[in-house]
């Protein structure tokens, strides 16, 4: 007796028409926003080419901004170095300052605060992140400069000590100290945003375990919640220094471009890559126009890599406490 | 000296009269059917859960009860779950320290509190491990040790060995008799093994059928 296979089946998968007209939708979307991405960062190269090309590695690390002279003699000289390090500072207190108050908040509102008092704080925190950078900057010129001035003096007179609280001068205003503490309260609400999301998620069973153990609200919040959260945390704290790096107006308002790189927070010296190219924009030559675009990019390129690490850490979270 | 729940527990929309008393250094079993409400009680003497009606007494104070309510870090009662719920990202030996550190015990006095508990449930050995290492009867060990470690006036066990496979039973409870005989606790063993109950109880009551005591 003989045993015949019989013929494999082709299995056949039709799709109707609306799934195939939804999965070419939110494909063009997909691609659309790559398309974008890679436009963006083409035109930044094409028109940035040729400053790279003259000044190769020395953009990086030269801290010299100036144009040639007129009749030619002095050389056009570029270099971001001192915006670099200035964008990295500023960024740095803004992250220093806003994560402690975003952490406090995300967890108030989490698992302290009464619901009516939830959803008016969390109505607030959405009003405040949209706000649009150049009210953050009039406010951080007229409101807040004059009063961190001040503290600005208090932090020099008494902590005068340490390098970083040391001013050439005694002139407080425009400074990195101030410029950081307006990128905090900007990015405060993107940061409290992600807390409350990956604080939200930690487990139920794991924090009633610490109940259960005799723990205090605190002494729970500090075994379950918080380490749970710490993945999350530090992507939206990513999220928060992606646009504390690429914040532009209201730095330029609030920061004095000065083309140094600077350390001491306090001094009224300090720049960032995007208050660079909003201020020399208007009065470019064709040339610094070029070198602007190469700051650009160089801008972007960071700015986007800093997303990136903040999306897989925001994703590598969901997986509990690292 | 006596613990006593007396008055209605639940959750949601679920109710349960329940009328208990475990003297110090007594077991009481707590056995019924699935939806009784076992657990709920150890949750609501644990405080995790608050009583709907009537008080829970401990030597005269009064933890749940009409105008009083205390927190649940200052009853000394630890709850042992029936699914371990060790911390994941802590090891061994910080899983066990974490009792007597929320208490208040300085770093060091809770770590070796914490390798002496590990030590008489057998498991000195593994206190550098985490808990996902460890197979299902190691990680009851240390939820045990974890219990114990911190002297508690209240201990609720909810089905203790559920999630360990039969053969390693019989040598848990040996340990958590020992554990329990060297304990002044006043102790709550909700259990489906019958094992369990006789083992390791010195009196029972069963929900949600009719609630009554037996000796």
């Amino acid at each position: 007796m003989s045993v015949v296979d019989p013929a494999p089946r082709v299995l056949k998968v039709s799709r109707g028409t609306s799934d195939k007209v939804f999965r070419g939708v939110i494909l063009a979307g997909a691609l659309f926003s790559l398309i974008v991405l890679a436009l963006i960062s083409g035109f930044l190269l094409y028109r940035g080419f040729e400053v790279f090309k003259d000044f190769g590695f020395s953009f990086f690390t030269s801290t010299k901004w100036d144009a040639a002279s007129e009749d030619g003699l002095i050389p056009a000289s570029y270099g971001v170095a001192a915006m670099l390090v200035g964008s990295m500072v500023i960024a740095a207190i803004a992250v220093f300052v806003a994560v402690p108050f975003a952490m406090s908040v995300a967890l108030f509102l989490e698992y302290y605060a009464p619901q009516r008092i939830k959803s008016v704080l969390v109505s607030i925190l959405d009003l405040i992140a949209s706000i649009p950078s150049v009210i953050w900057g009039i406010w951080g010129y007229t409101i807040l400069m004059p009063h961190a001035a001040g503290w600005s003096k208090s932090l020099n007179h008494w902590l005068g000590w340490f390098p970083l609280f040391k001013v050439p001068a005694p002139i407080f205003e425009r400074s990195p100290f101030i410029a950081g503490l307006l990128l905090a309260m900007m990015i405060l609400p993107i940061i409290t945003s992600v807390a409350r999301e990956v604080y939200s998620q930690a487990p139920r069973d794991q924090i009633d375990a610490a109940y259960g153990l005799g723990a205090s609200k605190w002494g729970t919040m500090r075994a379950v919640v918080l380490p749970f959260g710490r993945g999350g945390l530090v992507g939206g704290t990513m999220l928060g220094l992606g646009r504390a790096l690429g914040e532009t107006v209201a730095v330029y308002l609030v920061l004095n471009l000065v083309f140094k790189i600077n350390f001491q927070i306090l001094a009224s010296v300090g720049g960032n890559v995007a208050s660079l190219i909003a201020g020399r924009f208007g009065e470019a030559t064709p040339y610094e126009l070029k070198a602007l675009m190469a700051a650009g990019l160089v801008l972007f390129v960071l700015t986007l890599f800093v997303n990136f690490i903040a999306t897989a850490i925001v994703a590598r979270s969901a997986k509990g406490p690292q | 000296m006596t613990l006593i729940v007396r008055g209605t527990v639940g959750r949601g929309n679920f109710r349960r009269d329940v009328d208990l008393a475990v003297e110090a250094g007594g077991v009481l079993g707590i056995i019924g059917p699935n939806g009784a409400g076992k657990s709920t009680v150890l949750h609501t003497v644990a405080g995790i859960e608050r009583m709907v009606s009537g008080s829970i007494v401990i030597d005269g104070e009064v933890l749940d009860g009409p105008g009083a309510f205390v927190v649940p870090e200052l009853r000394r009662a630890v709850v042992v779950f029936q699914d371990i719920r060790l911390f994941p990202h802590m090891d061994v030996l910080a899983n066990v320290a974490y009792g007597p550190r929320s208490h208040g015990a300085p770093r060091a006095e809770a770590a070796e509190r914490a390798r002496a508990a590990l030590a008489s449930v057998g498991m000195g050995a593994m206190a550098d491990r985490h808990p996902a290492s460890l197979s299902g009867g190691e990680r009851q060990r240390v939820a045990l040790a974890r219990a114990f470690v911190t002297n508690p006036r209240i201990l609720l066990l909810d089905e203790p060995f559920a999630a360990v496979d039969t053969d390693s039973r019989p040598g848990l409870r040996e340990v958590l008799k020992n554990l329990l005989a060297g304990s002044t606790a006043h102790a709550l063993v909700v259990s489906h093994d019958q094992a369990d109950i006789e083992d390791l109880c010195g009196s029972v009551v069963v929900l949600g059928v009719s609630e009554k005591f037996t000796d």
